[in-house]
């Protein structure tokens, strides 16, 4: 309890809702760190953030390894990690590529980087519940698996996607539609409150939660802590294969080495919005200012006029700085 | 009574981790509106019996359980909870970090028609359930808290409210006592009572022979897995029956050899 002797205490039996610090320390921790970021950056380079076109330039590279990171909030919830959503993101773009330059129409190949990206997330889930196998270890195994296989399947050439049949669905995804904002922006809005709702009003959702806070109590009340874990790595597995769709129709090109290089920033992204290690707690919209604050470092490091070689220092201090936020802020709202 | 179908009937259940049998050949049956006490020792297979009646654990080959007249073959913790089956563990089984309505609807939880939960009448009928039924003194039953800021007897009342909610025919109580004050333990024996009053049954476990003797019709008594003994509480006084107990520790038989 509190040791605040000015709080109102209640009357013996009446009940008292947790107060607004309690219930929303955490997130006010990630928003504030966001927020003093930008200030510094606004002080620091005045010129390039009073300016609209850095934030257009974030959005439009900061929703690929968002997309990953928003679901992947979840199968952190449930008390697992996924280590292998990079190459489950090359394995399943390169399925769209093949499918198409196959000459199958483009709705089949999105079809089919979907049903690959399912699949590679199922097998993930599959893995670790099956065998009982730690997630960090398995998805190891799998992430060089399922690039490998890439790489093996194209040999290690890319696709070019300038063709105008690819005109539509370029521009469904990585358009700029309202006010030049890239459309990936919106569709990593859409999929924040897609997951927010699984998350908070599904049963699957609150089956995430009570999986990652208490396997054997869960399993006790009849939750069926397997089918949940399986679940969240194939949402991670679906989530890349788009990310991955819509990285390469951003460049228009797609690299058979793509990934590389987003799996800590997707990481760092679930961590710094506040989700816990250990599983039970955690918000996909607190994933979704992680990402934008990891993504904000890069751009500002460079526009602020500092040697780009500080962009990792600058990371570094910022994550460590708010995991120790963090920890204090759980520590006080737990007391 | 005896005429009565049973609630729940158990068939040469037994149950192996491993090398170690924890239940052998166990037969048990509980009929509407009994309360059975189940007795023995650390390790008699006290918890494995209650989780293998709740589908947790699955009975070896050759065991079968039986729900109201009909055998059950996809037996399961879903499937018990949905017979009207509830258990109150030992452990509790709550998850800590979870708000108290999570809790209370955990594996059960209200969707409306589209599928999605009804979080708005969770918290009510949470908070309705923790006041009405428990009335435990206490600052901290808003249905918003986590579990993990209350007291160890008002964690228990979270899960008891739980079993009560769902109207289940049969309450399994999992040592229920342990670590609860005497007004608390006191409350929780009540509770047993009010099953048996409306009619339906009970089967409680606890260490405490003085709890259990005044509260129940009938008792198991287990041994190393198999069903030492059973029975009725007008063929036995408390003071054989702890004589008893005594001896089945001590022996593994009940009555005394020769």
């Amino acid at each position: 309890m509190s040791q605040d002797s000015q709080e109102v205490k209640p009357k013996a039996n009446a009940a008292r809702p947790p107060s607004f610090w309690r219930r929303f320390g955490m997130q006010f921790g990630i928003w504030s760190v966001g927020i003093v970021m930008w200030l510094a950056f606004v002080i620091s380079a005045p010129s390039s953030f009073t300016h609209p076109e850095i934030y257009l330039a974030f959005a439009a590279t900061t929703p690929i390894f968002a997309l990953m990171a928003i679901p992947l909030t979840l199968v952190v919830i449930t008390g697992e990690i996924d280590l292998s959503f990079p190459s489950i993101m090359a394995l399943s773009t390169c399925a769209f590529a093949k499918t198409v330059s196959g000459g199958a129409p483009i709705f089949v190949g999105v079809l089919a980087a979907v049903a690959m990206g399912l699949a590679c997330g199922f097998i993930n889930g599959y893995l670790v519940t099956a065998f009982n196998i730690p997630s960090l270890v398995i998805t190891i195994g799998t992430q060089f698996l399922f690039l490998g296989l890439e790489l093996a399947w194209t040999n290690g050439s890319g696709a070019d996607l300038t063709d105008p049949k690819f005109n539509l669905i370029d521009k469904l995804l990585v358009g700029r539609t309202f006010f030049g904002i890239a459309n990936q922006f919106w569709w990593t809005i859409f999929a924040t409150g897609v997951l927010w709702l699984v998350l908070n009003r599904s049963k699957f959702g609150s089956h995430v939660f009570l999986t990652g806070d208490n396997k054997i109590s869960a399993q006790l009340m009849g939750v069926n802590v397997n089918r949940v874990k399986r679940w969240s790595f194939a949402l991670v597995g679906v989530f890349s294969a788009l990310a991955g769709m819509i990285g390469s129709f951003e460049v228009s090109y797609f690299w058979p080495t793509m990934g590389g290089g987003l799996l800590l920033n997707s990481i760092a992204a679930v961590f710094l919005g506040g989700t816990s290690v250990f599983g039970g707690t955690g918000t996909v919209t607190g994933t979704f200012v992680g990402a934008f604050i990891i993504g904000a470092i890069n751009a500002g490091i460079v526009a602020a006029g500092i040697n780009a070689f500080y962009t990792q220092v600058f990371f570094g201090l910022v994550i460590i700085a708010s995991v120790i936020l963090q920890a204090i802020i759980s520590r006080r709202v737990k007391k | 009574m005896n005429s009565q179908q049973p609630v729940i009937q158990l068939k040469n259940v037994s149950k192996t981790f491993g090398e170690v049998r924890s239940l052998s050949d166990v037969n048990l049956e509980i009929f509407p509106g009994e309360i059975v006490g189940l007795l023995g020792d650390n390790g008699a297979g006290k918890s494995t019996l209650v989780k293998t009646i709740m589908g947790f654990h699955k009975p070896d080959d050759g065991g079968e359980i039986w729900f109201k007249g009909e055998k059950i073959t996809d037996w399961s913790v879903a499937k018990a909870r949905s017979l009207g089956i509830e258990t109150i563990y030992q452990e509790r089984a709550l998850c800590e970090q979870q708000p108290i309505w999570r809790n209370m609807y955990m594996g059960r939880e209200i969707v409306n028609r589209f599928g999605m939960l009804n979080v708005k009448a969770m918290k009510a009928e949470a908070t309705r359930l923790m006041s009405e039924h428990m009335g435990f003194t206490s600052v901290a039953v808003h249905p918003d808290n986590p579990v993990q800021t209350m007291s160890g007897g008002e964690k228990q009342g979270v899960a008891i409210t739980r079993a009560l909610h769902f109207e289940a025919e049969l309450v399994i109580l999992d040592e229920p006592t342990v670590g609860l004050s005497l007004s608390e333990t006191k409350k929780t024996l009540d509770f047993v009572q009010n099953i048996k009053k409306s009619g339906r049954s009970a089967i409680f476990i606890d260490h405490n022979i003085f709890h259990i003797y005044p509260a129940v019709d009938r008792m198991i008594v287990l041994d190393r897995g198999k069903v030492a003994g059973m029975y009725k509480k007008s063929e036995i006084t408390m003071d054989e029956l702890i004589e008893s107990m005594y001896r089945v520790a001590r022996t593994g038989n009940l009555k005394e050899q020769n």
